[in-house]
């Protein structure tokens, strides 16, 4: 009886551990890519707010996306790069399931791609503490973490032409 | 509703097969770097050596991707804020130091003779077998020749030294050797050239071969030759030597870097060197 109860217990605590981050975030290893590289899934609860993607997608300091991207109505970014396109219109040609996956690892839609993946902790070689040149340890934090990919999705879902 | 969607992704993604998104823009000019009202004229532009295997079509100094007033700089040698550090070299070169009592000059007299050339094939692999850069062989002398301490890789009195020694090779085209003794560490340096490092997954061709003339934000993006070194960075406002170049290029792909004066930065430096064969060295040339 006492050995029962001890069981259910346990169980019941595994169970809620491996429901409770689920429930408010998918974790980098536990995203669902399909076989072209989209999410169909929001990673977090609270839905993306594109006010703050926006503010990502130009933060040198977290999204830097506008390091290697343009987009025409960005004027107030004082310098866009050009190594991938523009993004003018990629709510248009993307829907929000195929952003969510190209931001969280845009290798999984265009292999050897350049452009960073967001989401993802590990698998890196000579993976860095940051940009201090010293060792970082796997798995490390995430570029983006699941609220920031979902507020970039919403941002960029709003670029239509 | 998903399957238009899944087609224009694949459209976009043949797209992108066709037309893989490598962008290299080739500068606008290619005119030489003409110095001191035309005393010296350093070419900017030289056909790939034929072990990229067209890789790239023409090498391009690092001159041609910097705004015209940094380009200025550089042609004009009373401009050029590298060149005191080489007058202060020359000040290293006469000054006896160490056990033995001598100086550079005491063996190596005229600077303009004895090292002349030396840049240009450096780094090569010395009697022993070792890969060394032109600090080891400065280092070399000065203990086991001198009876002096070593001077640190990266510090002013070995930076003097190397802007010295680099320009009794200006105009010279690169040509360091990549065959024979030289092959396994050639092959090691072209291993980590593409090699995609650190979080951020970036190798030094995603940059420089793939991406050279296109703009990361502010910064216009070069072949990453070596011929200008060691440069006079604004940003710095001091000398930078190769290792350390390639340390900052590394950590900034949020990696963990090599130490400057490694092997593996040897190696490296090699490789580099050589996609540079062609191009004339710089002596010291200016960057932002
Ligand atoms: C280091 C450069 C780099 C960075 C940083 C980068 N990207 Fe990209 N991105 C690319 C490249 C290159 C492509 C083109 C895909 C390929 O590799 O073929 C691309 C493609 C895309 C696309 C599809 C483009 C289209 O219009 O069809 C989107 C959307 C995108 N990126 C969003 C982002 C967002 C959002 C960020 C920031 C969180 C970001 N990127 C950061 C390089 C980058
Ligand atoms: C006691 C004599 C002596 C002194 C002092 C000396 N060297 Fe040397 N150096 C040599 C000899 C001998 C070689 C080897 C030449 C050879 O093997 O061809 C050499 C080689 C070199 C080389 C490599 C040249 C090449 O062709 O690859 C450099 C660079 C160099 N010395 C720089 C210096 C510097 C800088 C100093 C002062 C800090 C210095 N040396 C002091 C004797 C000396
Ligand atoms: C994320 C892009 C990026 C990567 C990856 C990168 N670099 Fe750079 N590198 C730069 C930028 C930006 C500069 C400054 C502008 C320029 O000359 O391209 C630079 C400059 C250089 C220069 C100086 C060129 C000159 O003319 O002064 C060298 C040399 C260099 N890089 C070598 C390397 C090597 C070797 C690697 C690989 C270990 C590497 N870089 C990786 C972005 C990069």
């Amino acid at each position: 009886m006492p050995r029962h109860a001890a069981f259910t217990a346990a169980a019941a605590l595994v169970a809620m551990a491996s429901a409770m981050p689920l429930a408010a975030e998918t974790a980098p290893q536990d995203v669902a890519y399909d076989d072209i590289g989209a999410i169909a899934e929001p990673l977090s609860e609270t839905a993306g707010n594109p006010e703050e993607g926006a503010k990502i997608y130009a933060d040198k300091g977290t999204g830097n996306c506008v390091a290697c991207h343009a987009i025409s109505a960005r004027t107030d970014a004082e310098f866009q790069g050009n190594i991938g396109p523009s993004l003018d219109g990629a709510g248009d040609r993307w829907s929000v399931e195929q952003l969510r996956g190209i931001v969280a690892d845009a290798k999984r839609t265009f292999p050897e791609s350049m452009m960073p993946s967001m989401y993802k902790t590990a698998g890196y070689v000579r993976p860095g503490d940051a940009f201090t040149g010293k060792a970082g340890t796997e798995p490390l934090p995430p570029l983006l973490n699941a609220q920031q990919i979902e507020d970039v999705v919403a941002y960029i879902a709003t670029l239509k032409e | 509703m998903t399957i238009p969607f899944r087609r224009a992704a694949l459209a976009a993604m043949a797209c992108a097969l066709a037309l893989p998104a490598l962008a290299e823009t080739a500068p606008e000019s290619t005119d030489p770097i003409v110095i001191n009202g035309g005393e010296v004229e350093l070419q900017t532009a030289a056909p790939a050596p034929e072990h990229l295997d067209g890789a790239l079509d023409e090498i391009y100094s690092g001159w041609l991707f910097r705004d015209p007033d940094t380009q200025t700089m550089q042609t004009d040698d009373f401009e050029n804020p590298g060149m005191i550090f080489v007058d202060q070299g020359m000040d290293e070169w006469n000054m006896v130091e160490g056990e033995a009592g001598k100086s550079c000059a005491s063996c190596h007299e005229d600077v303009s003779e004895s090292m002349k050339g030396v840049r240009a094939t450096t780094p090569k692999v010395n009697k022993d077998g070792a890969l060394w850069s032109v600090e080891d062989y400065v280092n070399d002398c000065r203990t086991s020749r001198m009876q002096a301490e070593a001077l640190d890789w990266n510090g002013d009195r070995m930076k003097n030294l190397t802007a010295l020694i680099s320009m009794q090779s200006r105009g010279m085209p690169m040509d360091v050797a990549i065959d024979g003794a030289a092959q396994p560490f050639w092959e090691q340096g072209k291993e980590m050239y593409y090699t995609r490092y650190g979080q951020l997954e970036l190798a030094c061709s995603n940059c420089h071969e793939d991406h050279y003339g296109d703009w990361i934000r502010a910064d216009h993006l070069s072949q990453g030759q070596t011929n200008g070194f060691p440069v006079y960075r604004l940003k710095d406002a001091g000398l930078v030597s190769q290792h350390n170049r390639f340390r900052g290029c590394i950590r900034d792909t949020r990696a963990e870097t090599f130490p400057i004066g490694s092997d593996e930065f040897r190696a490296l430096e090699l490789y580099v060197a050589s996609r540079g064969n062609g191009l004339p060295v710089e002596g010291v040339s200016v960057r932002h």
